[in-house]
């Protein structure tokens, strides 16, 4: 099992549809966020592109949040979904320097938060919050281990892009462009 | 070049505004839930869920609201069986939660103590400010006539209040999303196919192989059903061609991007039709079957050619023939998509008659992946006598001075007829007004103007669940509770299945805030009007008229949404037969009634105005996470979103000598300045001689703690308006503005 997330930019159009849904499904603070949106234009008028993405932690295959994470706090569960468990967390921010995609924040309880994968609601079935409100259907969660999955067909049909690959992290977000 | 939004920068900006509001709240004991300690959020299988019908805008999508383990609202998803929503909200309606909790809120009803537009009030119970009220709508009565009483109003409470109105003897109501938005569109389509378009629009994006967008800047307005079928036309490779001055974000999912001058559109349409007819791309034997003035038209549009337009849109002639073949291809599964918003530049019904004559021509209105046909589901109203026969009502007062094509109560007529000297002007004035849930002084262009009404009249009601502006002009404010709170009327939205949506409250209503049926009925029985309230609750009426079509309260509540089986056809067969109606059974690409009533039979090119040296066109447009001015305020919303930025081309910024991030205050062609400033965001997604802003920050009422003084007000600086002759729709992209880099209220504070 691989979970992972594909976000198609050419759908996306920005609405933080997935930010609130995950801070409602997950009791985020008001002021902070799992996921968010970013926009980047190029060009110049009226010659232009804009790219709009979702993102969020990329659960990527080599972890240097869990590698630097001092109490075991942060950790990799199945499908490869890298958690943090709260108690254990003592909130030193080792594990949010060493993140290349700037995935996690301290919480104002006192320990860092980032986005599960929505793990809870994965283990019943169903799908992420982001995914299951996304209004354009820009968002993909599935298993890479199944061919059969929505997500491992939509890699082996579209073109993507992975973010900061040079970081060498194997991030598991898979921008469609 | 690019620009990354800084998401931590974002973030800690918010967190820090919005923690000290929460801790200086006192009004309600509510604490958010993640205060407490995180646990793992309740799976939606085993949580209690009630159904709704969201209010955070006019879409009205239907919904369920969850409860978290405490019985507290955890969050609201969209309901499966919702042609509106197809399950999925907008992040606005995923974002509802925080209109309940909204620390702000009105929660006691209030009366005036000192002069208007000050914010002072007493707190008074429910019968004080409704005997209150009764005495004042009685004396209007006695002394005016129950005419004299006015309702503006605008989303779902406005059926209660225009019962209690229309029982009480007056037939004056109108809401700023008419004449303010979309009543030159209706009027545009009224006038060329015999019926307007309504809501939830019927254009069958979701089979179209062309949509054509003017102006429309759909994915930012979040029209939720209409966004996701253009991301599936997006996701099916249809083509998408956009005109707009700005690079919007559907513009830059197009195929085309034309980035027109403003207000030259007209040119452009017309050019269009130019090509279609002289290229004989159009669908002749539509035409010839279903169209009425097609020679006329020719012989009109024979002088519009694409080098003429290019001339006035800045549009290659090139493009324009590309475009219109683009579009002719995909005839008749193409969209020249209506807008809503359509009241800019003054000619607005005929400019949206462009858009519907163009669709005549390629033969999509009531054909497959153009316009189909919709239906709405029949539910009765719930008995009552007939209503008294006003003498006189505010579409009276409209054709009185001009707008002969009238289609809806115009807000700005009934403001004009409220002013001193109203009565030499109409014969007849109004005396007292109720605004529910519209803020007027946000949503009608012209500002000084309402005020001067509203200082005016001897009675104004208020009723919202915010301290709008608006509030600070009320003898009585009304604190309604939240859609979240309340039963209401039922959802009956036109659709391609028709059906029907069951509001209901998920939680008991805050503080003393009542629902609109509730407010309307109490006041009913105090001014005697008992005969139209024989009923004690309103799940009582929506029982009964559930009942009328085979469903009642109680199955209601379980499923949220019926649909019923459609009775006529989505679509017009090959060559069937089919009456429009209007004059000549036809669809009139000559009207028949406009000439009748003096106007242009055809659409005709107007030259607008254009900016002089040192000034831009403001434009405004919406914010995916924000509606108007209401949910600025809101804790979910403004997080996402607190102010609005100035888009600024980059040229036009080194001219100003202006930098991303710099506050900036705007001042007008009338010496208006803004009352706050807001943030420059200098990109290349906007023309050089236009900025833009999103719609509906720059609140002025320190009660709204969150919104107060965050970003600009376009509405304040829309001081000039170009009224459609037809309609009285109030054109409002017709100002112009400077950049201040000082502070131009500086003195007034010394």
């Amino acid at each position: 099992m691989r979970y992972a997330m594909a976000m198609d930019t050419s759908l996306c159009v920005g609405c933080a549809d997935c930010v609130v849904a995950c801070q409602t499904e997950n009791n985020v603070p008001e002021g902070y966020c799992r996921d968010w949106i970013v926009e980047n234009v190029d060009g110049t008028y009226p010659l232009l592109d804009l790219e709009i993405r979702s993102e969020r932690c990329n659960h990527c295959e080599d972890t240097p949040c869990v590698r630097t994470c001092p109490t075991g706090a942060s950790h990799v569960i199945e499908g490869g979904i890298v958690k943090v468990t709260h108690e254990e967390c003592i909130g030193c921010g080792a594990c949010i320097e060493s993140c290349p995609y700037d995935a996690r924040y301290f919480h104002p309880d006192g320990y860092v938060d980032k986005c599960t994968f929505c793990d809870h609601r994965v283990a019943a079935g169903d799908t992420t919050a982001c995914v299951s409100v996304c209004p354009t259907h820009a968002l993909t969660f599935g298993d890479l281990h199944d061919s059969e999955s929505e997500i491992s067909k939509l890699l082996a049909t579209r073109k993507y892009k992975v973010l900061a690959e040079e970081a060498g992290t194997k991030p598991q977000l898979y921008f469609l462009t | 070049m690019s620009k990354n939004v800084n998401r931590r920068e974002f973030i800690k900006t918010s967190a820090m505004g919005t923690g000290g509001v929460l801790a200086a709240s006192s009004m309600f004991t509510w604490v958010p839930s993640f205060l407490e300690d995180s646990v793992t959020p309740l799976l939606e299988s085993h949580a209690e869920r009630t159904p709704t019908v969201c209010e955070v805008c006019f879409w009205n999508c239907a919904g369920w609201v969850y409860k978290d383990r405490d019985g507290n609202i955890q969050k609201i998803i969209g309901n499966e069986d919702d042609p509106n929503s197809n399950g999925r909200l907008c992040p606005r309606g995923t974002a509802g939660v925080g209109i309940y909790n909204d620390p702000d809120r009105l929660t006691k009803p209030l009366m005036r103590v000192g002069e208007p537009g000050k914010q002072e009030f007493k707190e008074v119970e429910w019968d004080e400010a409704l005997n209150f009220i009764t005495e004042k709508m009685n004396k209007i009565k006695a002394e005016h006539g129950a005419e004299a009483m006015a309702l503006m109003h605008h989303g779902t409470a406005g059926p209660h209040f225009k019962h209690l109105f229309k029982s009480f003897g007056s037939k004056s109501e109108a809401k700023p999303a008419s004449s303010q938005c979309l009543i030159t569109r209706e009027s545009g389509f009224i006038n060329t196919y015999g019926a307007g378009l309504a809501s939830p629009e019927p254009t069958d994006v979701k089979n179209t192989k062309c949509l054509v967008l003017i102006g429309n800047h759909i994915g930012e307005n979040m029209h939720n059903g209409y966004v996701q079928e253009v991301s599936h036309a997006v996701n099916r490779g249809a083509s998408i061609i956009t005109v707009d001055p700005r690079f919007s974000t559907i513009a830059s999912k197009s195929k085309f991007w034309l980035p027109i001058r403003p207000s030259t559109d007209m040119a452009l349409l017309l050019s269009w039709m130019h090509v279609i007819i002289n290229e004989e791309l159009y669908d002749k034997k539509y035409v010839e079957q279903y169209v009425y003035g097609f020679d006329e038209l020719k012989a009109h549009v024979a002088g519009y050619t694409p080098e003429w337009a290019y001339t006035k849109t800045d549009i290659k002639p090139g493009d324009i023939r590309k475009t219109a073949r683009e579009m002719a291809a995909a005839s008749p599964s193409v969209i020249i998509h209506p807008g809503r918003h359509t009241a800019w530049y003054g000619d607005d019904t005929q400019r949206t008659r462009s858009i519907a004559i163009l669709n005549a021509l390629l033969g999509s209105y009531g054909k497959k992946g153009g316009y189909y046909f919709p239906e709405k589901a029949k539910l009765p109203a719930y008995p009552h006598p007939e209503y008294p026969h006003p003498h006189w009502t505010a579409g009276d007062l409209a054709k009185k001075v001009g707008y002969k094509g009238a289609i809806a109560g115009i807000t700005n007529v009934i403001r004009e007829a409220s002013l001193p000297g109203a009565k030499e002007k109409f014969g007849h004035e109004y005396k007292g007004w109720f605004v529910v849930a519209t803020n007027l002084i946000q949503s009608m262009p012209q500002k000084d103007k309402t005020i001067e009404a509203l200082q005016n009249l001897d009675l104004v009601v208020v009723v919202d669940t915010m301290p709008m502006e608006i509030t600070g002009y009320a003898d009585v404010i009304l604190p309604e509770a939240t859609y979240l709170e309340r039963y209401d009327v039922a959802r009956v939205a036109q659709n391609r299945i028709p059906n029907i949506a069951l509001r209901m409250p998920a939680a008991e209503p805050k503080g003393d805030s009542k629902p609109g049926w509730w407010i309307t009925r109490e006041l009913g029985l105090r001014l005697g009007l008992d005969k139209y309230y024989q009923w004690e609750k309103y799940e009582d009426v929506l029982d009964w008229q559930f009942k009328q079509v085979g469903s009642s309260l109680e199955e209601m509540k379980k499923i949220g949404v019926k649909q019923f089986d459609k009775k006529s056809k989505l679509y017009l067969d090959d060559g069937e037969d089919y009456f429009f109606n209007t004059n000549t059974g036809k669809i009139e690409l000559y009207s028949t009634d406009l000439e009748a009533m003096g106007y242009d039979p055809m659409p005709k090119y107007t030259e607008h105005e254009q900016p002089e040296d040192g000034y831009y066109r403001l434009i405004y447009g919406r914010a995916p996470m924000h509606t108007f001015g209401r949910t600025i305020n809101s804790p979910n919303m403004s997080d996402l979103m607190e102010e609005n930025a100035i888009w600024v081309n980059p040229k036009v910024a080194k001219i100003n000598d202006i930098k991303s991030g710099q506050e900036i205050w705007l001042e007008n062609q009338d010496g208006i300045k803004s009352t706050f400033s807001a943030k420059v965001r200098v990109t290349e997604r906007i023309r050089h001689d236009s900025i833009y802003i999103v719609h509906g920050f720059g609140h002025t009422n320190k009660k709204l703690t969150r919104a107060y003084g965050k970003g600009i007000a376009d509405s304040e600086l829309i001081t000039k308006i170009k009224v459609d002759p037809i309609t009285g729709g109030t054109g409002m992209r017709s100002n112009f503005v400077t950049l201040l880099t000082e502070n131009p209220h500086k003195k007034d504070i010394v």
